[in-house]
């Protein structure tokens, strides 16, 4: 079937999420990161952050709310029973601090075919309140059969 | 960590997620997709069963390279790619592996793979790091 490529090029309304100690705390628990800048305030500035820092990864909490509307924008078209995450990147420049406000932009960089499955792929742009890029985000999600 | 140097392995991350894990890093990352949490719609979607995130085991790859190359400093990691493949399951031991591919100035680059038995659930991870 012939995939729709009308979106590629597409933004779509931004989202802001305010980054929390306990949210932080409650990813670190889960992936089993013990460093204490991630669960204690005191630990995080004397280690020279402004407040509890959040691991990398937690870019997933932040940046992925954006991502919303695009995968069920009817322009998009994406098939959910048949979706899998093929790829994932991040480019991590500040990082994210509790207090932060991060606001995400989403916008669908390509939309392709490739030996019967549909590749559509998103890159998320992530900055903080005083206007910093936080992280870069491309993903990569594969409609099998599309 | 100055000794790092191109062919150095990273010391590999062992970790079995048990059955409730993907409910908790539902929960942590917001990421409620029934794939990862109802075996019976998962294998209505023709998976095996319920299977773990992707962004969860990618997020094992991270913490393997900052806590082995940088000391778990969170601003190190500068870049993280990899491909997700086969399907990872809970309660089956993930086994997070690396190897330093260059270093430039302070600037690392590795290469980092997760695999549950033979299937290979993080294919190509590529991380730089700053040291």
């Amino acid at each position: 079937m012939a995939i729709k490529t009308d979106a590629v090029g597409k933004s779509w309304p931004s989202t802001t999420y305010q980054v929390g100690r306990e949210k932080i705390k409650e990813y670190a628990t889960v992936m089993g990161i013990g460093n204490p800048v991630h669960h204690d305030v005191d630990a995080a500035r004397e280690a020279g952050f402004r407040d509890v820092v959040a691991p990398p990864m937690f870019a997933v909490v932040y940046a992925m709310p954006s991502l919303g509307p695009a995968m069920f924008d009817p322009e998009v078209g994406i098939d959910f029973a048949r979706l899998v995450h093929g790829a994932q990147t991040f480019e991590w420049s500040e990082p994210a601090c509790s207090g932060d406000e991060i606001t995400t932009t989403a916008t669908c960089i390509s939309i392709e075919e490739k030996l019967g499955n549909g590749f559509y792929v998103f890159d998320t742009t992530s900055v903080n309140g005083d206007g910093a890029e936080v992280v870069r985000g491309t993903w990569t999600n594969i409609v099998r059969g599309a | 960590m100055a000794d790092v140097k191109a062919g150095d392995a990273v010391p590999e991350l062992r970790i079995t997620p048990d059955k409730y894990l993907p409910y908790r890093y539902a929960g942590a990352s917001g990421d409620f997709n029934p794939i990862h949490l109802d075996a019976d719609f998962a294998r209505s979607v023709g998976l095996p069963s319920n299977i773990l995130h992707g962004l969860y085991s990618m997020g094992l790859v991270a913490k393997t390279a900052a806590q082995e190359l940088a000391g778990g400093d969170p601003r190190a990691l500068k870049k993280l790619s990899v491909q997700f493949r086969g399907m990872g399951l809970p309660e089956q031991e993930i086994v997070v592996t690396g190897e330093v591919k260059e270093v430039e100035g302070d600037r690392v680059r590795v290469a980092l793979e997760a695999v549950q038995g033979d299937a290979r659930i993080i294919r190509n991870g590529q991380a730089e790091l700053q040291l």
